[in-house]
């Protein structure tokens, strides 16, 4: 197979802070060390690893670094990585809105791209108008609008209101007009950033039909970025997983997802509250995924950072909405830990029972503390789901959507 | 598609100084005229007197200038009515500064498009110029009415074989605003002084221009140990509005062919190293604005 995109060692490198007075004087630094001096720029040899959430000892930050890889012509590439980790730099190089601070990028076909949906529309304008606007935005002539402009309007769904001003618009529908005229984008590459997420259950469903038909059928190579692990499984064949702008593994699409769905899963990656007196280190999940009915077995590691007395443990378990469905708290098992010395490190083993959620994807927090005090909550670090299965349910088509619990029960006419 | 086919894209670090690719300008003609008809379309939306704006900014503008520099100050203006001078003065100069404050700012007011999708930045201020002439068009037809009024009435302003240039002097008016415009909009990224520097410069720029006053009333003055006349000269801008006032109302004398082409090659020489600088720009305007 043929190459269509390859990357090398493409490095991105920004500047944190404000734009002040100390941005002229490395301005000027840099502008006297490259054209006078004629040396290499003095502030690329800096630069600390882009991680968000650590202090930074240098001004400069490498929001990519050393990137390189290939796509296959006709691949459809899922790139995946937590916020921060350099995805939507790497697709803005690609689309051209921002330059690579060194290495180069090499492509065969035109590349398009699609980091935002309606691009340029103008409120005052009416759909149609918009439609040709954002068409040419996006890089396509006018013939070739008029030759989709029937197709467009109807893949919206927006036919009634298309010569109204897009802002009489609701935002669902300025999107569905959004897509619809990405959709018909012709290049031989498309780039397309996290757009499907928008829009409601239905447009998503019509939306991910359409770029799968766009990389199936058409033959077209695509690189799309998502957080929806469930979409990028369903549309893409390999996955590249971006860490700290570095990449941090390529693969088959389900390799690389099941590794960082995995690698996640520590303690650190969450938002946390509590006093911090005994801390949670780490957590273990036996089986992520259970069938209906089944037990989920959960081990936390806890370390004291003071002496306490005593340790309650508990889960909010959250469906997929983030609702709360379920408070499961050592207490009502009449069990605590007891006093712990500074430094001392223990383990709790909890198994909730037969739990009957209806089928789906849950979080759960880990809360420890006492009734007067917490200690440590990570929130919403477990991540488990349940499947349906015929021992509860025997119907063959998906539960119920709306229910949040599943209720076994028994039949009998009288 | 086979192995050996070229590669068609490559995205470096940085390009060529002169790299304009007017290929791919004339590829994006389409979004071009679509972004003028947008200009246009969105100017008078929802305005209950739409166009006729175009026409009320200049009238009182020209009722202000007889006032205060007819009136109070009594300035002459080469033997032609107040109105007719003022207001040829105006028009040029409102459809040079209009272009100059729209393109002043491409980068910070685009930046929201521009950090979404690449399309050649250079289409945006073009398309500012161009659809600006549509005022100017209007601007002009007020004009000449008003020309025309005031010669049934029998008056001393008459056409030269000058006003020929016309066309000529658009095109100057136009190219010197994009330059300056683009280049201020590629200076203004990062730095953001140079634009409040900047927006009083272009009202002061106006008094350095004979807007309000014949050229004629520098000669034989000095300022500053220098002949006033010469200097004044030197505003790439005067020579084009001297032109038309010549041409069109026979008002004083004709800059001189030197003049104009000093202006010409102000503008080609601008028009290069601002397209350079802009080039340079759009490729990290991203990072920094």
């Amino acid at each position: 197979m043929a190459i269509a995109i390859e990357f090398n060692n493409v490095s991105k490198q920004y500047r944190l802070g404000l734009v002040s007075t100390k941005t002229l004087s490395h301005d000027i630094h840099r502008w006297w060390t490259v054209n006078i001096r004629g040396k290499e720029d003095p502030y690329l040899k800096i630069g600390s690893v882009n991680d968000r959430s650590s202090k930074a000892d240098s001004e400069y930050v490498w929001a990519l670094k050393d990137i390189d890889f290939k796509v296959e012509q006709g691949d459809v590439v899922g790139i995946i990585g937590k916020n921060g980790a350099g995805k939507s730099t790497l697709l803005k190089i690609l689309s051209k809105v921002t330059g690579p601070t060194t290495g180069s990028i090499r492509a065969r076909g035109r590349i398009g791209s699609l980091l935002e949906v309606g691009t340029g529309f103008h409120p005052e304008m009416t759909g149609r108008e918009n439609i040709f606007l954002n068409g040419a935005i996006l890089g396509m002539t006018k013939a070739e609008i008029n030759r989709k402009l029937d197709e467009i309007i109807d893949f919206s769904g927006c036919e009634r209101y298309i010569d109204t001003p897009v802002k009489r618009y609701s935002s669902g529908m300025t999107v569905r007009l959004g897509f619809a005229v990405a959709a018909f984008l012709e290049p031989e590459i498309l780039v397309v950033d996290e757009v499907l997420a928008v829009g409601d259950a239905e447009f998503q469903r019509k939306a991910i039909g359409k770029m799968q038909d766009v990389s199936k059928g058409e033959g077209r190579t695509v690189l799309f970025v998502s957080h929806n692990m469930a979409s990028i499984q369903q549309l893409c064949h390999h996955g590249i997983l971006l860490k700290n702008g570095m990449v941090e593994k390529t693969g088959n699409v389900r390799e690389v997802v099941d590794y960082y769905l995995g690698s996640m899963q520590t303690v650190n990656d969450f938002n946390r509250e509590g006093n911090g007196a005994v801390r949670i280190i780490d957590f273990r999940i036996q089986n992520s995924s259970i069938s209906l009915g089944e037990n989920l077995e959960i081990e936390v590691d806890i370390e004291a950072k003071q002496n306490v007395t005593t340790i309650d443990a508990s889960f909010d378990i959250k469906d997929e909405s983030g609702k709360q469905v379920a408070h499961v708290a050592s207490n009502d098992d009449e069990f605590q830990i007891g006093a712990m010395r500074s430094g001392e490190k223990k383990t709790i083993h909890c198994v909730i029972k037969n739990v009957n959620l209806a089928p789906g994807g849950y979080t759960s927090s880990i809360w420890i503390g006492t009734p007067y005090v917490e200690y440590d909550m990570v929130i919403n670090c477990v991540r488990f789901s349940v499947t349906q299965n015929d021992t509860f349910i025997k119907r063959g088509t998906p539960y119920d959507k709306y229910s949040k619990v599943v209720l076994p029960s028994n039949w009998k006419q009288l | 598609m086979s192995e050996s086919q070229e590669w068609t894209t490559v995205i470096k670090p940085k390009d060529k100084l002169l790299a304009v690719d007017f290929k791919e300008l004339w590829r994006y003609r389409d979004l071009f005229t679509l972004f003028v008809k947008r200009n246009i379309i969105t100017q008078y939306k929802q305005t209950v007197l739409g166009p006729l704006w175009f026409v009320i900014q200049p009238v009182l503008t020209v009722l202000m200038y007889m006032v205060v520099f007819g009136g109070i100050a009594g300035i002459a203006t080469d033997g032609i009515p107040q109105p007719l001078f003022y207001l040829a003065g105006t028009c040029m100069w409102h459809y040079f500064s209009d272009c100059l404050l729209k393109t002043s700012n491409t980068f910070v007011s685009n930046s929201g498009l521009f950090g979404k999708v690449y399309f050649p930045r250079l289409i945006t201020p073009l398309s500012n110029v161009t659809s600006n002439l549509l005022r100017f068009g209007i601007q002009m037809g007020l004009f000449i009415i008003v020309y025309v009024i005031y010669a049934i009435g029998g008056c001393t302003a008459h056409l030269t074989w000058y006003i020929l240039l016309f066309p000529l002097l658009v095109i100057m008016m136009a190219g010197l605003a994009l330059g300056f415009g683009v280049l201020i909009s590629s200076l203004t990224t990062k730095y953001r002084d140079l634009q409040i520097l900047f927006s009083f410069v272009i009202s002061l720029w106006m008094y350095a221009t004979p807007i309000v006053y014949p050229l004629s009333l520098a000669k034989g003055k000095m300022a500053l140990g220098m002949d006033l006349y010469t200097i004044m000269r030197l505003n790439p801008v005067t020579p084009v509005l001297e032109t038309f006032k010549y041409g069109a109302l026979g008002a004083g004398e004709f800059v001189g062919w030197s003049w104009l082409g000093y202006s010409f090659v102000f503008m080609v020489v601008l028009l290069a190293v601002s397209i350079v600088v802009f080039n340079k720009t759009q490729k990290s305007f991203m990072d920094t604005v």
